[in-house]
């Protein structure tokens, strides 16, 4: 975007501009309310205790490594979505959505049918092959991308409709085979769209609670990410909870900050 | 009709926004003696593993005292209390432990009215072959207790001390049902519950009886709430959970005479 479509302020109807900064202000104030309620005068001391850094460090790696799994799956499924001519398509996208809706907690007990230790699936991989992915990491990033992936494939599929498919046809046109052309026509023209969907996916994935707690248990150092030790901590010191969200929040703001400046800035 | 809605729902927000500081006063109650005609709304917050008994019991309540509707909010005790103190319309507050109870502020005499105990549940048929809680310190098994900072965790750490064994938990609950869900699931061999939850899971887990429970026997208090809206209904209320009535319900559950 450049700058001649920003600069509209001076013409911002009343209408509008009041309830955008009511919005805001709805968004900011809960906010406000830890930063003013956080202990500072012990929070350096609460801060650089093993215990957060521990669960701060899972939760990064889990996340990211969530993430990475839901662009891996949840790109072609977009595609398939929005090019592939499936029939019964908005019934495989209103599917797709699921998690969204599922109560996460529940979310959790299904991963709990389908990947357990006497579940569907998971019995199987229990007895051929050794794994067990309730109580790991891994299973935190199951349920971490079970729950986040919606949001990416919904935004990745919103920017393939959007695009315009005639560069597609014309590249195919030029003797490009489909692979060539999503790779080379479709991805870079949906860019800002799979960013923005990452990072979506990206947040849900670290601020997880339901389904971790109850697909992958609670456990220091394997499954207890920022949001698991939070919700404990509330149970005994809501200081020390307050502390936590707040390093989750500091550090999730710094990285998508800094990743869509550098992302969608250069993109533009 | 939409406009208006959505105009409350604006005005909903906007009051959010603005509010922040401002005390607000609960319009405190007219002082009452202690009438017998016990009418309107009581809103009983209750911890959440009495969910099956007090829903029975405030059934029986309503039957008996015509044209009062009881209203349940069932959690954990540690949620209630805060609920409580942050001016939740509470009149009855049922907590899992004292500690919890005396957390809150404005109540009447609490007392205690139930007591429960941990036993070791197992999914049924005990595939992890478990058979009793020296087992809680094999790494080999799938073990879930609840976390220390919940009652169900903080009483299983003192049956641990008092054994002198170390548990090897695969995972750390973050309350008993959630710890019940595991073991009914077949995802652990073993967890430590109260024997009220596996009376209420019985179709899909076993319960193992140890010595040492005695250990850490779980206290439950009752209370009114000095700000309750409606203070008879809540008097009739904890007085007919104390009654005989109220204990034959309880114990059926599982639940132990204090």
């Amino acid at each position: 975007m450049t700058r001649r479509s920003r600069s509209t302020n001076g013409r911002l109807p009343l209408v509008l501009l009041l309830p955008a900064l009511l919005g805001l202000a709805f968004l900011l104030v809960p906010l406000v309310g830890l930063l003013i309620k956080a202990p500072w005068s012990t929070l350096p001391g609460r801060l650089f205790s093993a215990d957060v850094w521990q669960a701060l460090r899972l939760s990064l790696v889990c996340a990211t490594a969530a993430t990475a799994l839901c662009l891996l799956l949840g790109v072609p499924l977009a595609w398939l979505l929005a090019r592939g001519g499936l029939p019964g398509r908005s019934v495989i996208r209103a599917f797709v959505t699921v998690p969204l809706v599922l109560p996460p907690v529940v979310g959790g007990v299904a991963l709990l049918l389908v990947l357990g230790r006497r579940g569907l699936v998971g019995q199987h991989l229990d007895t051929w092959f050794g794994i067990s992915l309730p109580f790991t990491t891994a299973g935190v990033i199951v349920a971490e991308a079970f729950v986040a992936m919606p949001f990416l494939v919904i935004s990745v599929e919103g920017a393939l409709r959007a695009a315009d498919p005639r560069y597609e046809e014309a590249a195919a046109t030029l003797g490009a085979g489909r692979w060539l052309t999503f790779r080379r026509v479709t991805l870079p023209s949906i860019a800002p769209g799979v960013v923005a969907g990452t990072v979506l996916c990206w947040a849900r994935a670290l601020g997880e609670f339901g389904a971790t707690i109850t697909f992958a248990g609670n456990f220091p150092g394997r499954t207890t990410t920022m949001p698991l030790a939070v919700y404990l901590a509330l149970e005994t010191d809501p200081d020390v909870a307050v502390v936590l969200s707040l390093v989750l929040l500091l550090v999730s703001v710094v990285v998508l900050a800094s990743l869509r400046e550098r992302w969608i800035g250069g993109l533009r | 009709m939409f406009r208006r809605t959505a105009f409350a729902a604006l005005a909903a927000v906007a009051a959010l926004a603005l509010a922040g500081c401002g005390d607000d006063t609960p319009a405190s109650s007219s002082p009452s003696k202690s009438s017998p005609a016990v009418s309107g709304a009581v809103n009983v917050f209750a911890a959440a593993s009495l969910t099956g008994t007090f829903t029975q019991l405030g059934k029986d309540f309503e039957a008996a005292h015509p044209g009062v509707r009881v209203t349940f909010n069932f959690a954990g005790s540690s949620a209630l209390a805060k609920q409580i103190n942050s001016g939740a319309p509470a009149d009855v507050f049922a907590s899992a432990a004292p500690k919890n109870m005396d957390d809150v502020t404005d109540k009447g005499t609490p007392t205690n009215f139930v007591k429960n105990t941990l036993e070791i549940a197992v999914p049924k048929g005990n595939p992890g072959k478990i058979t009793g809680i020296k087992d809680f310190a094999d790494k080999n098994k799938k073990i879930a207790i609840c976390a220390a900072q919940v009652p169900c965790g903080a009483a299983a750490a003192k049956v641990f001390a008092a054994l002198g064994i170390t548990a090897q938990p695969d995972s750390l609950e973050q309350d008993v049902k959630a710890a019940l869900t595991k073991v009914s699931l077949g995802e652990v061999d073993a967890a430590l519950v109260y024997k009220t939850d596996v009376l209420s899971a019985k179709d899909k887990v076993e319960g193992i009886e140890f010595p040492e429970s005695s250990k850490a026997v779980n206290e439950y208090p009752i209370a009114t709430l000095t700000k309750a809206p409606n203070p008879d209904g809540a008097k009739a209320f904890v007085d007919y959970v104390l009654s005989d009535k109220g204990k034959a319900v309880l114990s059926a559950a599982g639940f132990d005479a204090p």
